[in-house]
């Protein structure tokens, strides 16, 4: 009954924390390269859409289900492992000082809520459009591709669409800012450093997904994208 | 009623007295074993190893300490390291010589046969410990290094950083540990000793305190093991952690345990002098430092100068000077009343003129700071912290202090008191030091006593004895329990104006005063006078707030300091008795012309093992004689 | 100088307990901040008042027995540093301390300052050993041990057991404390043999005692008196998971406290 034991264990729950949440920073990373293609004008980014939902239509189902498992078990552990942390500590102190915890690592659990309402509300936005708040639902480009650029741009000229994302791409730099270190450890992968603390790869991980991401809709309200 | 003091050492040559014992100790049969139950009090390094090795063995064990886990046991703070004649180092080290020197470190004072075993036995801790996982300093080949310490001519310490006995309890610890988990002992931490159980004239139980609810309980046993270390917080200032304490022992002795040798106590030289009245305790900065560290003070008195400013012209190394061939690694007793001198001239250092340099500028030159880092850096660091002074730039100060009790309760070749049934190990016994105990040799006692002799001995003293049973209901049971109870309430009930401390804090002052360093006469008499008036305004005066169902630490440390009112009376009682010089005990009447110590080993090469005689009454002297028939009788040289 | 301090008094387990406020004067800056407490406690007594109960022994920070929360620092400012080697001239005259006992729900309060951590030896005895019995050692140098290993199993060795890790971590994990007896075992070929066993055993009786998992805040290895490095947790976890992989058995975890 190993696997068991392994699931009630802390350090097992961190396990599967790390790597779904590995997962996750994979699928970041590319989802933000296709995104990035709208620098390169509608018809590329609509077209890649179109591919993906075409003939990479079965990948994309096997990705998808990937993905949601791991979504899944990642905001399931999440909230066992925050359960189990509060019950740790009963009483707070009157006093408590943060030496050396980084903001990143102390708002991974609300700033882990705030993204998956964000990842709920964008699959609804942009994947099945059932929140529309431009207005596009069903419209199609020159090439008769599903517009999904046209959304992209109409969205992100409403203010409080474009906020919610760029805040939202906030949280998920400084989730993947510990993340990306703290998984590693999980893991128990960690050269023994003078400096334990120290994160380089996490950082750039962090500021690329981060700057990515944003680029877009800072790209429509600059009017590179129109 | 006269008490036995045979030390029963069996015969034969003394490489074979230990062997032969073996074999001639009765064995008690594993399927018995485990229908004896023993009670083993502290669990530091005797104690622990005691209590591990009998669980180990297949006794059921009851371990108790006063802290809230065996792991903080006081050997926790050696620093230095542990002797063994592995002679890893091929300088020419041996059994033999680990025994001769150790003999002459004692001043002739202790028992060949006991420290030969010690000696023996002293290779089998390095394999055990190692073996346990203690991670001892290796050299890059990946073998054990040694370094040379505390006035010895080969390289045979064995250490772990400055941590060596933190590193040894802890894998004693862990020892203990997994007999707990197996089954075989139950830990009994926050329980302080009060009395011992006699019944019959055989030691069956203890009384103790639950220190978190208060409760007194009784716990019986077949026998009873004493590890519960050394008395030296009777100076009040000592390097000792603030709960060692003598109550166990002194208990056991107002039971019929005889106590030898109280007024052998140890003064380190090598310890951070004392910054105000307010000090809780004295820190020991390791006597490996004065390996690299030179020693001096200014030649000229009142020199006010910073020790940058004085020339070394105007220096005096005075141990280099006195003692040529040992020079600043010179045996403890000789380093520390050195420095006492060099001070009570008036040549002393630092506030209070209570200190002398010890300079590594030298060393630093020669091999530079990293390897001084290396070597002591984490024992700068905590000079620093304390002092807020950088060793790398000034020179330490530093200034003796009690730190190790050579005197304790008698115990024969076996660790047997005069109390059948009551063995002693580790500091708590009259152990193997004599007069003075020389450095590492603490550690490898306890050791040696706990791992491998009292778990055999034990067995030998059960398969003769055969312990009958005995109730809760005993009379001489309720008896001990009773006493206990009244004590308490007495010392509750007193509510007078002065605090536990400021008695402690006054007895301190006088033993230091007058049982100290030096030792005359004169002043042991003025203290015997002075310490009785002391009790009695103690018992007259005392405060205590609180009750005794409840966590009371100034309770528990009044319990204490009335044993150290009594026991303080005892050591100078010896002290007074014994007219020589001899070890770390010096008499100004008796110093050769050149101020070294005169022993006197036509009267006086003997054990004093005190009987107590009811409270009051002046406790009998036993003598236990020594004979040398190896090591030689000379007087020691250092120069 | 002096200092305004806020103290809190619990009288027993179990019992409510609320922050006294009491004023040290005269206080030296040389003193150790337990000798300052000492000199408020005497003040106390002297008043026939209950004395501040805290833990203590060597004084020299290697017992572990110490250990506050002092303004909300766990062994108070002084890095690497147990509150027994903590000096008043790291604070300024007139400031106002905040006193707190380590607070977790494996270290139950017994009285003002002084908690119950025997849940630290319950971790061991569930395998924070080497099972080699008095008497059957192999000869000292007949295993040798490359000097990194011995070295880095030193540094973890070096705990101390004051629990100041997991009052300092925000999620009360033992993880420092366990990871550095996992670790320094585990460094030494000595600890080979039990090394999986010791690793599932500690860590499930590690949870049974209710400490907090590990989300790498790092807090524990700053309060750390003894330096003991997170890294040590990550080495816990590695040797945990294979463990958890290559054994069958599930650990069996004895009824914690
Ligand atoms: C600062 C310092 C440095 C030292 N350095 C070295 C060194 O480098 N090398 C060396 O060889 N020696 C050294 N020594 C000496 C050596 O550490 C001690 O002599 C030795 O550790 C004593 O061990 P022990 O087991 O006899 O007693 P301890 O380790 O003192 O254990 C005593 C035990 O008894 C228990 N106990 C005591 N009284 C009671 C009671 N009334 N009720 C219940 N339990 C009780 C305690 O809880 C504790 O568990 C040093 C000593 C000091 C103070
Ligand atoms: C400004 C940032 C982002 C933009 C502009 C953006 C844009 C898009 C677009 C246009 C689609 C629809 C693709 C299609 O259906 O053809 C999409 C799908 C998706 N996005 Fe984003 N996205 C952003 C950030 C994120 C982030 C941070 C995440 C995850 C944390 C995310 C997760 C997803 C998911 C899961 C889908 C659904 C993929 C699928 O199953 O079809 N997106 N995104
Ligand atoms: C869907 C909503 C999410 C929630 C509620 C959430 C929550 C959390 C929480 C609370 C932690 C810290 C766990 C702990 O150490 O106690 C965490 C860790 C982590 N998260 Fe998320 N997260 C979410 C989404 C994501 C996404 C989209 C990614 C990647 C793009 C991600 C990557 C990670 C990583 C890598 C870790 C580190 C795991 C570890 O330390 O072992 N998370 N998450
Ligand atoms: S790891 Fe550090 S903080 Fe934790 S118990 Fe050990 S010494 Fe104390
Ligand atoms: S602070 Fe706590 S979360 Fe982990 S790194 Fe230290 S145990
Ligand atoms: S009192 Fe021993 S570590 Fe502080």
């Amino acid at each position: 009954m190993w696997l068991l034991a392994f699931y009630r264990s802390t350090i097992g729950k961190k396990v599967i924390m790390a790597v779904t949440g590995l997962i996750g920073i994979g699928f970041v990373l590319v989802h933000m390269a296709g995104n990035l293609q709208a620098f390169a004008g509608w018809p590329k980014l609509n077209a890649y859409g179109a591919m993906l939902h075409g003939p990479l239509n079965e990948l994309l189902w096997i990705v998808r289900i990937v993905l949601i498992v791991a979504v899944v078990l990642h905001v399931l552990m999440a909230w066992q492992l925050t359960r189990r942390a509060g019950a740790a500590r009963p009483r707070e102190y009157r006093e408590r000082r943060p030496q050396v915890s980084t903001l990143a690592s102390r708002t991974m659990r609300w700033g882990g809520v705030l993204l998956l309402v964000f990842i709920v509300f964008h699959i609804l936005h942009f994947t099945t459009e059932q929140v529309d708040p431009a207005g596009w639902r069903g419209r199609l480009d020159a090439a008769g591709h599903r517009d999904v650029y046209g959304n992209v741009v109409a969205s992100f000229h409403i203010w409080w669409v474009t906020l919610f994302y760029i805040v939202a791409m906030i949280f998920l730099g400084l989730h993947l800012y510990h993340g990306a270190w703290s998984s590693m450890r999980s893991l128990g992968y960690a050269k023994a450093s003078p400096h334990p603390l120290h994160r380089r790869i996490a950082l750039v991980i962090a500021i690329v997904v981060w700057l990515g991401f944003t680029l877009v809709p800072l790209g429509v309200l600059a009017g590179l994208l129109r | 009623m006269a008490i036995d003091l045979r030390a029963r050492i069996p015969g034969g040559a003394i490489e074979q007295k230990w062997d032969r014992h073996l074999f001639e100790m009765k064995l008690v049969n594993p399927a018995n074993k485990r229908k004896h139950t023993l009670i083993v009090v502290g669990t530091g390094l005797a104690g622990g190893a005691a209590a591990a090795s009998l669980s180990e063995l297949g006794y059921q064990v009851k371990a108790f300490c006063f802290q809230d886990s065996p792991r903080r046991a006081h050997s926790i703070a050696a620093q230095g390291g542990i002797n063994a004649a592995k002679n890893y180092q091929n300088d020419g080290d041996s059994v033999y010589r680990l025994f001769y020197d150790t003999v002459k470190g004692g001043d002739f004072r202790s028992r060949e046969a006991n420290v030969y075993r010690l000696a023996q036995l002293s290779v089998h801790i390095i394999d055990q410990c190692t073996a346990q996982g203690v991670p001892f300093a290796r050299e890059y080949g990946g073998l054990l290094a040694n370094r040379s310490f505390g006035g010895a001519q080969v390289s045979r310490t064995f250490y772990a950083r400055g941590q060596t006995g933190q590193q040894l309890l802890l894998g004693c610890y862990q020892a203990l540990e997994k007999e707990v988990a197996r089954g075989g002992v139950t830990m009994f931490p926050r329980r302080d000793m009060l009395d011992l159980v006699v019944v019959n004239g055989r030691a069956r139980g203890i009384v103790v305190r639950d220190m978190v609810t208060g409760r007194i309980e009784t716990h019986l046993a077949d026998a009873v093991i004493l590890g519960t270390g050394g008395y030296s917080n009777v100076f009040y200032l000592s390097t000792n952690a603030r709960g060692s304490n003598a109550t166990a022992i002194w208990r056991a002795y107002k039971r019929g345990a005889a106590f030898a040798n109280p007024c052998f106590t140890q003064i380190h030289p090598t310890c951070i002098p004392q910054s105000g009245e307010y000090q809780s305790k004295l820190t020991l900065m390791s006597e490996s430092l004065r390996n690299d560290g030179r020693v001096w003070v200014p030649k000229r008195a009142g020199d006010q100068r910073p020790a940058k400013q004085i020339p070394d012209t105007e220096r005096d190394y005075y141990l280099e000077r006195k003692y040529p061939s040992f020079g600043n690694l010179s045996p403890r007793d000789i380093a520390s009343r050195a420095a006492k001198e060099v001070c009570d001239e008036g040549r002393g250092v630092g506030p209070g003129g209570r200190g002398v340099y010890l300079d590594f500028s030298d060393a630093i030159q020669r091999l530079g700071r990293e390897k001084i880092a290396e070597r002591y850096g984490n024992l700068f660091e905590m000079y620093e912290r304390i002092t807020d002074e950088n060793p790398y730039d000034v020179p330490m100060r530093i200034y003796p202090a009690p730190h190790y009790t050579m005197g304790g309760l008698w115990v024969d070749y076996n660790l047997m008191s005069t109390i059948p049934g009551l063995h002693v190990v580790g500091e708590a016994n009259f152990s193997d030091h004599g007069a003075n105990r020389l450095g590492a040799s603490a550690l490898m006692q306890g050791l040696a006593d706990g791992y491998f002799v009292v778990p055999l001995t034990m067995g030998d003293y059960l398969a003769a004895a055969k312990p009958e049973p005995v109730g809760a209901e005993h009379p001489e049971v309720r008896a001990t329990e009773q006493a206990v109870h009244e004590r308490i309430a007495r010392l509750l009930q007193i509510r007078g104006t002065r605090t536990v401390s400021s008695f402690h804090r006054e007895l301190g002052h006088l033993m230091w005063e007058y049982c100290g360093m030096a030792r005359s006469a004169y002043g042991l008499r003025t203290a015997l006078q002075q310490i009785p008036q002391l009790r009695e305004a103690f018992w007259r005066d005392v405060l205590i707030p609180g009750t005794g169902e409840e966590l009371n630490q100034e309770l528990e440390r009044a319990g204490r300091v009335a044993d150290f009112l009594e026991l303080a009376e005892l050591m100078c009682i010896d002290a007074l008795q014994r007219e020589e010089s001899c070890g770390a005990h010096f008499r100004v009447e008796y110093e050769t012309a050149d101020g070294e110590a005169l022993r006197n080993d036509a009267e006086f090469a003997y054990v004093a093992a005190w009987e107590y005689t009811g409270d009051g009454q002046a406790p009998v002297l036993n003598r236990e004689p020594l004979v040398f028939e190896n090591v030689a009788l000379a007087t020691r040289s250092y120069k | 100088m002096n200092l305004i301090l806020h103290v809190w008094r619990q009288p027993g387990p179990d019992r409510g307990g609320e922050f006294v406020r009491y004023d040290a004067h005269d206080i030296s800056p040389e003193m150790s901040f337990l000798e300052m407490l000492d000199v408020v406690n005497e003040d106390l007594v002297g008043r026939g008042e209950r004395p501040i109960a805290f833990d203590h022994d060597c004084r020299e920070g290697i017992c572990g027995s110490c250990g506050i929360m002092i303004n909300g620092i766990a062994h108070g400012p002084m890095q690497a540093t147990a509150t027994c080697q903590l000096h008043m001239r790291h604070f300024a005259d007139g400031a106002v301390v905040w006193i707190e006992p380590w607070r977790a729900r494996g270290f139950p309060v017994i009285t003002d300052l002084v908690v119950n951590r025997s849940a630290f030896d319950r971790i061991i005895a569930a395998g924070g050993f080497i099972s080699a019995n008095t008497g059957n050692a192999p000869e000292a140098n007949s295993v040798p041990v490359p000097k990194q290993n011995a070295d880095d199993a030193m540094d973890a060795a070096a705990c101390i057991g004051c629990g100041a890790c997991v009052a300092a971590c925000p999620n009360g994990s033992a993880s420092l404390f366990t990871a550095a007896k996992i670790s320094h075992l585990g460094l030494l070929p000595q600890g080979q043999p039990e090394r999986q066993r010791r690793a599932l055993r500690m860590v499930a009786q590690m949870e049974a005692e209710g400490f907090g998992p590990c989300s790498w805040f790092g807090e524990c290895q700053e309060a750390c008196p003894k330096d003991i490095s997170i890294d040590t947790i990550a080495r816990m976890n590695h040797d945990f998971v294979r463990a958890a992989a290559a054994t069958r058995i599930e650990a069996p975890v004895r009824g914690s406290a």
